[in-house]
């Protein structure tokens, strides 16, 4: 498993960095974002790869869950 | 519900929404009084309240509009609605404030931000097409700099009245609009008598336009530097399609008002010195890029609490200042006996584009420190 913090990132570093990790296939990856920007950003990129994406709230912004569909 | 319609503003259809509502606006904003395909500038409207301040003497843009006003307001009641109102700041502030200052001479040196290129364009005026080339140019070189780790940094969770300082601020301007007061004889605030800053839509019109266009991009991270930049970088056409959108619908509603006339010279507020109208946007899309969002995304930003993007608007707002007293700025084609008269940018404006340029590489290249992201 490999975990992105990209919180207090703007814009587009939150999705580069997500897709960095996902491009290494180490699976899950947990990326932490802190706005909804960010969050539906790697939600977007992670969808348009295939990916399965869980979202939930944690600390102070969100932690979105990228894993491979079976 | 909330959830579901920040579902639907993420969406494309979403995007697609807030580019047409732009589209759509924009030029009954002209219909309605703005100047000719300048329905809305963020970067000429800036400049014109830089000159209502007295920031600069240029007599013919002097007005505090209500749109850039609005467009800050929209976005924070959205925010406010959606609980996104988020206050932070410390991403290299003052990098941000010179990316800003020249963001704003290139785009002068053009005569129009990226909204204003589309819009041009959208009217007929083929030298937006140069501007659009220069701005994919620029955002190109930023995308290369992202690629090798260009990176301002984290901005850090700050007070909420950091948050509120952009808002109020757009609120003290409103004020200053609707008072009128007069500081010093013959002094400021000044409004335009001629020229494009004595044409303007009624304040309530221009308010209602800026509210809503603010609350949908806020919702929908409208962005026109993002837009072109994502394609680039990770050939996502999400924004592009908002972009797309905001041009067919203005075109559209050109056509439907009369407002379209095709050709390089003369255009309204614009000059037709293809080189300059070039690389004045590609420095300002550089600028954009290295800051992460256009002129209007640093609106909406400063609006649900960055202090980053707040600080960009005012570096902006300065960089209009000086690109007026300097006379950096493009001076637009003028008719003299029939014949066309190309305008375009003095030495002194040549020489700030250019190192505008310089800096901006070097804030590229230099600044790449990178963050450890993988915990």
């Amino acid at each position: 498993m490999v975990t992105v913090d990209a919180r207090g990132l703007s814009c587009p570093q939150p999705v580069m960095l997500a897709k960095q990790a996902v491009d290494k296939g180490q699976f899950p990856v947990e990326v932490l974002v802190d706005t909804v920007t960010s969050r539906e950003n790697v939600r977007r990129m992670a969808e348009r790869f295939g990916l399965n994406v869980r979202v939930e709230p944690s600390g102070d912004g969100f932690k979105l869950t990228l894993e491979r569909r079976n | 519900m909330t959830e579901r319609l920040t579902r639907f503003f993420a969406s494309r259809w979403g995007i697609i929404l807030a580019g047409a509502a732009i589209g759509l606006l924009a030029p009954l904003l002209q219909k309605a009084g703005n100047p000719p395909n300048m329905g809305i500038c963020v970067a000429c409207f800036e400049r014109d309240i830089a000159g209502a301040l007295g920031l600069h003497r240029a007599a013919a843009v002097q007005y505090i509009r209500p749109e850039i006003i609005a467009f800050v307001l929209g976005s924070l009641i959205a925010a406010l609605l959606f609980k996104e109102f988020k206050p932070r700041a410390g991403s290299a502030p003052i990098v941000r404030f010179f990316l800003g200052m020249f963001a704003m001479i290139g785009a002068l040196a053009f005569l129009g931000c990226p909204w204003r290129a589309l819009l041009r364009l959208a009217g007929g005026d083929l030298n937006a097409i140069l501007g659009l080339a220069g701005l994919t140019a620029g955002i190109t070189v930023g995308v290369l700099f992202l690629k090798a780790g260009y990176n301002l940094g984290r901005a850090q969770r700050t007070h909420t009245a950091v948050g509120w300082i952009m808002p109020i601020f757009m609120l003290s301007l409103l004020l200053l609009l609707i008072l009128r007061p007069q500081f010093t004889k013959d002094g400021a605030i000044f409004f335009s008598k001629s020229g494009p800053g004595s044409l303007h839509a009624p304040i309530l019109i221009s308010l209602g336009a800026g509210l809503i266009i603010g609350f949908l991009a806020q919702r929908t991270r409208f962005c026109t530097m993002g837009s072109i930049r994502d394609v680039i970088l990770m050939r996502d056409t999400h924004l592009i399609s908002g972009v797309g959108a905001l041009l067919v619908v203005a075109f559209l509603t050109n056509l439907a008002l009369g407002q379209v006339k095709v050709g390089f010279s003369p255009q309204p507020t614009a000059h037709s010195s293809h080189l300059w109208n070039f690389l004045g946007m590609s420095l300002a899309g550089l600028a954009f890029a290295l800051a992460g969002g256009c002129p209007g995304r640093q609106l909406f930003l400063a609006g649900e609490g960055d202090g980053d993007a707040g600080i960009f608007v005012i570096g902006m707002i300065v960089g209009a200042g000086f690109s007026h007293n300097f006379a950096l700025a493009g001076t637009p084609d003028t008719v003299v006996d029939g014949v066309v008269k190309v305008g375009g940018l003095t030495p002194y404006g040549q020489w700030a584009v250019i190192i505008g340029l310089v800096l901006c590489m070097l804030i590229g290249f230099t600044m790449r420190a990178k963050t450890t992201s993988e915990v």
